[in-house]
């Protein structure tokens, strides 16, 4: 099973390099006022891909979705779906999305709001039933199929959402914040949707502040901050560095501020943390404290996550 | 179903499952028999003599009260459409409602115009459902039926869309609230300054005759009220106005001459004007 996926996987990467990206956009900007909420977006998410588009609260990652699916006209700058100009309507047909701010018509049951998006989608009527019924099991709302949204939580109608946005198997779903109202079950059962949607080829534009998912997810990042993107790749050109923490007594100022040859240290008293320092030093970085005289109790290195490299490159934006 | 008609459809079945219907229909029901109980008691009444009233009597008393008793309907129907329409776009905006269902292949014009039609079957089916329920119970309590029961109805149900298409116009912008404040508003000044135009023909004072002019034009709500009017009242009352001369059109709640065919073609244009500045609102708004 997991082998046919993973053909199913590389025969739409195979696609998607024939193809046009399901996402392009060249210089994208948007500025409310004087605010620029997006400065210069250039991108390109594969198809079939499942993308992380990253960043702080405000940062832009919102308005980027609301732009490529039109709810925003940019500045200035142009953008690209399937192929197709931003705003084609056509175009979305072959779109999913769950918006970060979701809410769905209280009044209907979760059957029904399914069936409008079926409606407008427009899917034919003769799907409808196995739509409504795949995608209710897929986000594991079959036994409130019947139940007003009304009377639903909140972590249930953006499981509702997320159904809606999976309707008719598009080619490329907007994802943003999926999981910000779901429990730790929740999430995991979004990851493996996501997962779900990538072994079809469908490519996933995942707005995320929640780094630990994103890099369980995702194959290509960006990080955006104050509308910028300040650092784009896949996962390994961004995690390349290791993270090495060092718990050592007796050091002194000066010997603490020859330590930073080793590269940028987090300096907390007895513990100090080297990023993105190559590992085959760690032996000469232990070497180093030990000839000044301190002690040390702990040595442990680790792999950058992305939260370390995420935090690493907010902080060298502001500096 | 074209996205025009599916969104109309949610729009009926909003109001329905939120009860609004529901809630109309028993005031509607209550409100008829009131009065119809009330217009019962016209044909009992008695003259100076002791003899009850001749019927062209019982017609014009009856007139002037179903006058009364469907500018409550008319006022009903104005308010509701006011408060309906005011949140119809700008609170599914607020919420995220719209969000999803514009991100489908759906232009905005379809939501804007698929509202406008919702709310418009709406206001149709009540101004005839409760104008059908109240000229049958006048009939049934006088005998009286208004001369133009079709017109009365036509006329009720278009003022009615009048403050559906302003409050909706303004809702493509404001949030819900200020914009139904602000149809209610406009309603209300527009109802005074045809009372103002009116005195202004009584007085034969064409500055106040010209407010109540430039009034129906703005906001066609009161024009189309006086032909509401003019479809109740009996021949005889007309012709004993129009006797009255210049003074016999300064009565706000009675009218001599039927809307002009000018006035009525206008209101199609600003019907045309409301909902082509919605369109054009809505798809220039950012979300």
């Amino acid at each position: 099973m997991a082998e046919v996926a993973e053909q199913t996987r590389r025969a739409a990467s195979q696609g998607a390099a024939s193809g046009s990206p399901a996402v392009k956009t060249v210089d994208l900007t948007k500025r409310f006022g004087h605010t620029v909420a997006l400065a210069g977006l250039s991108m390109e998410v594969p198809r079939g891909e499942v993308f992380g588009f990253l960043g702080p609260n405000g940062a832009g990652k919102t308005t980027a979705v609301k732009l490529l699916l039109g709810l925003l006209r940019p500045t200035s700058g142009e953008g690209w779906l399937l192929g197709k100009p931003v705003g084609d309507l056509g175009t979305r047909r072959h779109i999913g999305y769950l918006p970060e701010l979701f809410r769905y018509q209280s009044w209907l049951s979760a059957a029904e709001v399914l069936a409008l998006h079926c409606e407008l989608a427009p899917l034919p009527r003769s799907s409808w039933k196995d739509e409504i019924r795949t995608v209710l099991d897929t986000v594991g709302l079959t036994d409130r199929a019947n139940d007003r949204v009304g009377t639903f939580s909140k972590g249930m109608q953006q499981r509702l959402g997320l159904g809606a946005a999976l309707l008719g198997e598009p080619e490329l779903v907007f994802l943003d914040e999926p999981t910000s109202a779901l429990d730790p079950v929740g999430r995991h059962d979004v990851r493996e949707i996501i997962r779900g949607l990538t072994s079809r080829g469908t490519a996933v534009f995942l707005n995320s502040h929640l780094l630990s998912e994103v890099e369980q997810v995702c194959d290509r990042v960006a990080v955006v901050d104050h509308g910028r993107v300040i650092a784009s790749g896949t996962m390994d050109d961004l995690l390349s560095g290791t993270t090495v923490r060092v718990r050592a007594t007796g050091l002194s100022q000066a010997g603490r501020n020859k330590l930073s040859d080793f590269g940028r240290v987090d300096d907390e008293g007895d513990q100090l943390t080297f990023n993105n320092l190559n590992p085959d030093r760690v032996p000469d970085l232990v070497a180093a404290i030990v000839a000044m005289g301190a002690r040390v109790y702990e040595v442990a290195p680790r792999h950058q996550t992305l939260e370390d490299r995420f935090l690493q490159l907010l902080e060298d934006e502001q500096k | 179903m074209p996205p025009i008609l599916v969104i109309a459809r949610l729009t009926v079945q909003e109001s329905s499952r939120r009860r609004l219907l529901l809630a109309l229909l028993i005031l509607t029901l209550v409100v008829v028999g009131f009065s119809a109980w009330g217009f019962n008691k016209i044909t009992t009444v008695t003259n100076s003599s002791g003899n009850t009233l001749p019927p062209a009597q019982v017609a014009v008393v009856t007139s002037q009260l179903l006058i009364v008793v469907v500018f409550m309907f008319s006022g009903v129907l104005a308010l509701s459409a006011a408060v309906v329409s005011g949140p119809l776009i700008s609170s599914e905006v607020e919420s995220g409602l719209l969000l999803s269902m514009l991100a489908r292949p759906v232009r905005r014009s379809e939501i804007v115009i698929g509202k406008w039609v919702g709310l418009g079957v709406l206001v149709g089916v009540y101004a005839a459902g409760a104008g059908l329920l109240e000229i049958a119970a006048v009939d049934w309590a006088t005998g009286y039926v208004p001369p133009h029961p079709v017109d009365l109805i036509a006329y009720v149900a278009a003022e009615g869309l009048v403050l559906l298409s302003l409050g909706m116009l303004l809702s493509t912008r404001l949030p819900g609230i200020t914009a139904g404040v602000i149809a209610l508003v406009a309603w209300l000044i527009a109802w005074i300054a045809g009372v103002v135009g009116d005195i202004g023909t009584g007085l034969q004072n064409q500055a106040l005759e010209n407010v109540g002019i430039v009034s129906h034009l703005l906001l066609p709500s009161d024009g189309l009220w006086r032909g509401a009017i003019f479809a109740m009242e009996p021949d005889t009352l007309i012709a004993s106005m129009r006797a009255l001369g210049t003074f016999g059109r300064a009565n706000p709640f009675a009218a001599i001459d039927p809307p002009p065919i000018q006035f009525l073609a206008w209101v199609v244009v600003w019907f045309a004007i409301m909902l082509g500045l919605s369109v054009w609102s809505f798809r220039t708004r950012e979300i």
